[in-house]
């Protein structure tokens, strides 16, 4: 095999493409299945690969930070469980020395990004740019905050407002508050 | 045959369970000891049967039984004795079956710690436990069985994920599943409370232990399984907020709510449905984790058929435990506000607002993990939600409880006191500030650095001197009683994990470099020389290795042997090669040889310098440390002779200790 | 009634999870739709695999729809396609363009000798440049061009002949409503 897969050592499309359609063909490898299986089984199983290592000639150290935190936030279309940065997928290769490459031609980190959204879809950001359709996702959280922060105040107004001795009897004479 | 007893013992066990989640809730609501007095035995019988079904499929692995398909998919002639052990739990079927053992751990272990209280009530617990069982034995046996046949058998079989053959991986799911289904003991307690209406707080009280020591077993199952992330993948990356991940982080962070919340029902009498509601939450999440996971839902991700059977089976399965416990909140949960008053000032409004924090960052959690499938629904394509979206927001939602945590011991329950509040704030600024000015010197001008200096010296600073104020006050002996010798050890881990976190973020230095024989790279302040690589073998691989030596100023610091693993059916495993130290970790992962058919010739190599990565999981494990050791209080040790009689009064009593 | 708000919450998650798994059951959840769906293919210069010499370009190819198959030695799953591409290829009406993706071209060759060759052209993308702006991530991958060059339709993973019958027959016979 020329091209390594995702370092499984299955042939990459056996790893990451026949997996779905695996009920329809028969001529995988037995068990090939369940050997995948488990890999989604254990919260830190998910990744199963040798990483890619790929030395580059960067212009200077600011440029290779600026690759190493862009690959990053890219998703490898091949193994979807993998950043470019760390997929051994052919493609992610590839695709790092295109992103290597648009960076020596002085491309942005942006222009990097919409050349592969136009390619790949927007699937490919880890990052999901803002828009209608992901309002709920970025502000679902401060929605929550605040709806649970305003449960939170009247409780608290309302205990604060409540009599000395509450509900539960009188209050032992030893109650300082600072008990264990 | 062998392997048809096991099934047939798991099919007992199904009996047994169905027994003890029926009969004995039965007994409780006609008040019939008889029908009661089934739950134990029945869960000691139960847990039996499953031990022998596990002990069977173990025998299989190691007798080498590949007529048993789930064996021979999972191990084959080379592999070690006990990473055929771990083969056991290496797949979904049998990993389903560690999942039921612990939970019928947790079930004995709760039907022998629960004799002194109410039968009624324990009764009703161990039948929610029972119920728990039937779900999860119906689902191994009707969708998922391991003992299933492979015939003709096959002369040798495929192999355990060479991933997972590492220590680190053996001991992380057990320990996960400890954690996962031990929050199942806070649940049906809840249950129970609801069932019989019994809202006061002494069962919140019974429960507190369970529920910590649920925790801090999941804590340690995170912990061990972000050390072999790291260690194994050679990503040098600890956590990457991957689905799975997340599945086991929404429960670690609502038990962690759920702890404080049991603190202040139990102390004060009040939020008593919030801790009900938690409790539920706590351990529906584990069972959502599950269903996640083996259902394909989210598999995307994870690019491997799954088997709608299963994941319609676990859905119905949630749909009722889940669905049937809100409803039963809705309809039961009490209605009005109980227990003693607080003030805006008070640990109760403290410890409010981390909960509020906590239950936030896990809807987020879980938001952003399902997100893509409300995309899916929604028809705006394949969206991807990961780190960017996860690492902005948490830290975000964090930084209340960072700063609140050092206030919550010093703030008194129901009032607290504004002025020892106001000078302890002075000493952990004055801290907090001091320690970043010296820190700023040494990270290079780093913000992210020294923040999380400044954080961690804040928290530690305010653990210390709570502890200090104890000392001062409290006489010899009752200092530091072990729940709160627990509470310290968890703060004071949140302070090292924050500091471990900051630091190795932001002053890690990462290359990925060429290297020839001879050739010295300089990183950090080391300097990594390459050696060449040669090959080697192990018990079921063969490898290329690579030898790097470090040296500092000249000196030498390691000799680091990395490797590139082949295992027998073709799969390649990278180890990467660690040099631990407290302030910094060497790291070296291998690549591949730059010219294919010299391995003895130039190589790709990453090289890691990451400083105090080690303290993001000693601040782990001090957490977990903390979970434990505030479960061993000798408070939450029953009684025999109040809990029935006079709970309230007994309550105020245990309250009285300082 | 807010005591019901959990159980509300949580019918609601159910439902999604629902949906979930009924929506795996109808869609590969490896495959990333293609941005490109209903715009001008990429433009293409790439050589023959039989004459190396000689490249062909889009505009070549323009005036008559045809199926680029995206296929190479290495791929398992083209070994899967194979047949039914040469069952299902004449019948199809539309002309086969053979896409070798990143294969070294002795290999395919011999691949192509071994299995018989549907194609009625085969194009050659060894280092796999060209690829990265048709989007594609791996083999085997099909895109149907209409006679203006524009994509109609894509199909990620091997063409099944349920696919043929069920996607991609339907999506010819609907060009050949529009130019008769």
């Amino acid at each position: 095999m020329r091209l390594s897969s995702c370092g499984s050592g299955f042939s990459r499309d056996a790893f990451c493409r026949s997996t779905q359609g695996a009920s329809r063909l028969k001529p995988l490898p037995q068990g090939f299945l369940l050997r995948l299986l488990l890999v989604i089984l254990f919260a830190f199983a998910g990744t199963l690969h040798a990483q890619a290592i790929e030395p580059m000639p960067f212009a200077n150290h600011a440029q290779e930070l600026r690759f190493q935190h862009l690959t990053h936030e890219l998703r490898c279309p091949m193994c979807q469980n993998e950043t470019l940065a760390d997929s051994n997928a052919p493609i992610a290769r590839d695709l790092r020395n295109q992103i290597f490459k648009m960076m020596q031609q002085g491309k942005s980190d942006d222009e990097i990004k919409q050349y592969l959204v136009a390619r790949y879809s927007k699937f490919v950001l880890y990052d999901p740019p803002l828009t209608r359709g992901t309002w709920l996702l970025w502000f679902g959280p401060l929605l929550i905050l605040l709806g649970g922060a305003g449960v939170v105040l009247v409780a608290i107004r309302k205990r604060g407002r409540m009599p000395a001795n509450g509900s539960s009897g009188p209050r032992p004479s030893i109650d300082n508050g600072d008990d264990w | 045959m062998t392997p048809e007893l096991g099934q047939l013992a798991l099919i007992l066990a199904l009996l047994l369970a169905l027994a003890q989640g029926i009969l004995p809730l039965i007994g409780a609501w006609r008040g019939n000891r008889a029908l009661m007095a089934v739950a134990r035995p029945a869960a000691a019988g139960q847990a039996v049967f499953v031990a022998i079904a596990f002990g069977i499929l173990v025998w299989a692995f190691l007798r080498f039984d590949f007529s048993v398909q789930y064996v021979a998919d999972n191990s084959n002639l080379e592999l070690p004795w006990y990473y055929r052990i771990a083969a056991v739990w290496g797949a979904h079927e049998g990993s389903l079956l560690l999942w039921i053992m612990i939970l019928n751990v947790w079930t004995v272990a709760l039907a022998a710690f629960s004799q002194k209280l109410p039968e009624v009530f324990a009764s009703r617990v161990l039948a929610v436990m029972g119920l728990i069982a039937v779900g999860f034995l119906a689902f191994i046996i009707f969708t998922s069985n391991p003992f299933a046949r492979l015939l003709p058998m096959p002369g040798d079989g495929a192999d355990l994920n060479p991933v997972l053959q590492d220590p680190g991986m053996t001991f992380h799911p057990p320990m996960l599943y400890m954690g996962y289904v031990g929050f199942s003991v806070a649940f049906a307690f809840s249950i129970a409370a609801l069932l019989g209406g019994e809202l006061e707080q002494a069962w919140v009280r019974w429960a507190r232990p369970w529920t910590n020591v649920a925790w801090a077993f999941l804590t340690c199952g995170i912990v061990a399984g972000s050390w072999w992330a790291y260690a194994e993948l050679g990503w040098g990356g600890w956590w990457f907020w991957d689905p799975v991940e997340n599945a086991s982080f929404m429960p670690w962070l609502v038990g962690l709510a759920l702890i404080h919340a049991q603190a202040i029902t139990e102390k004060r009498g009040s939020l008593r449905a919030w801790t009900i509601l938690l409790s539920i939450f706590a351990f529906s999440l584990s069972l959502l984790g599950t269903f996640l996971v083996r259902s394909g839902v989210l598999t995307s991700v994870h690019a491997f058929a799954s088997d709608p059977r299963r994941g319609v089976f676990i859905l119905a399965f949630l749909t009722i435990i889940v669905g049937g416990s809100l409803l039963l909140y809705a309809l039961r949960a009490p209605k009005v506000a109980a227990g003693k008053p607080f003030n805006l000032l008070s640990r109760e409004t403290a410890m409010l607002i981390g909960n509020l924090m906590f239950a936030v960052a896990a809807a987020m959690v879980l938001l952003g993990t399902l997100f893509p499938l409300i995309g899916d629904a929604l028809h705006m394509g394949r969206i991807s939600v990961g780190p960017p979206y996860f690492g902005f927001l948490f830290p975000l939602l964090m930084l209340p409880v960072v700063l609140l945590l050092p206030f919550g011991p010093f703030l008194r329950w129901g009032k607290g006191d504004a002025d020892a509040l106001k000078s302890m704030l002075l000493r952990v600024t004055v801290a907090a500030l001091a320690c970043a000015i010296v820190a700023a010197f040494f990270v290079d001008g780093h913000m992210k650095a020294i923040v999380g200096v400044a954080a961690a010296v804040w928290i530690g600073v305010g653990v210390l001197l709570y502890a200090y104020k104890r000392w001062r006050e409290v006489p010899r002996g009752r200092r530091y009683p072990a729940e709160m010798a627990g509470m310290l050890l968890a703060h004071f881990g949140v302070a090292v994990f924050v500091v471990g976190v900051l630091l190795s973020e932001s002053l890690s230095v990462t290359s990925d470099v060429r290297m020839a024989p001879g050739q010295t790279q300089h990183i950090g302040s080391y300097d990594f020389r390459f050696d060449g690589a040669h090959r080697t073998t192990g018990p079921n691989w063969r490898a290329d290795q690579g030898v790097v030596t470090v040296t500092r100023d000249g000196k030498d610091i390691a000799v680091m042997h990395p490797q590139k693993r082949t295992y027998p059916r073709g799969q390649v495993q990278t180890e990467s090669a660690v040099d631990a130290g407290i302030t910094r970790d060497l790291y070296v992962a291998l690549g591949e040889p730059m010219d294919a058919g010299n391995i003895e010739g130039a190589w790709s190599l990453r090289l890691y310098y990451k400083p105090f990565v080690r303290w993001i999981w000693a601040g782990g494990l001090l957490m977990m440390l903390g979970g434990f050791v505030c479960a061993a209080d000798k408070r939450f040790r029953l009684k025999r002779t109040v809990t029935r009689a006079e709970p309230a009064i007994e309550t105020r009593l245990q309250e009285t200790r300082a | 009634m807010s005591r019901l708000l959990p159980f509300i919450g949580f019918m609601l998650l159910a439902a999604l999870f629902g949906f979930g798994i009924w929506w795996n059951t109808q869609h590969d959840p490896n495959a990333i739709p293609t941005p490109l769906l209903d715009k001008p293919a990429p433009a293409f210069n790439l050589p023959k695999l039989y004459e190396p010499t000689q490249t062909v370009s889009k505009a070549d190819l323009l005036g008559k729809p045809y199926l680029l198959n995206v296929f190479a030695s290495w791929c398992i799953e083209c070994g899967v396609e194979h047949p039914v591409l040469q069952a299902e290829g004449p019948t199809l009406g539309v002309q086969l363009v053979g896409y070798n993706y990143k294969d070294a071209p002795a290999d395919a060759k011999r691949w192509l000798a071994e299995h018989g060759s549907p194609y009625a052209l085969v194009i050659a993308d060894e280092p796999g440049q060209t690829a990265i702006d048709f989007g594609v991530y791996g083999a085997p991958e099909s895109f149907l061009i209409d006679a203006q060059g524009v994509i109609r339709y894509k199909h990620i993973g091997p063409l099944t002949p349920e696919v043929v019958a069920k996607e991609l027959k339907p999506a010819i016979a609907a060009l050949r409503k529009e130019t008769p």
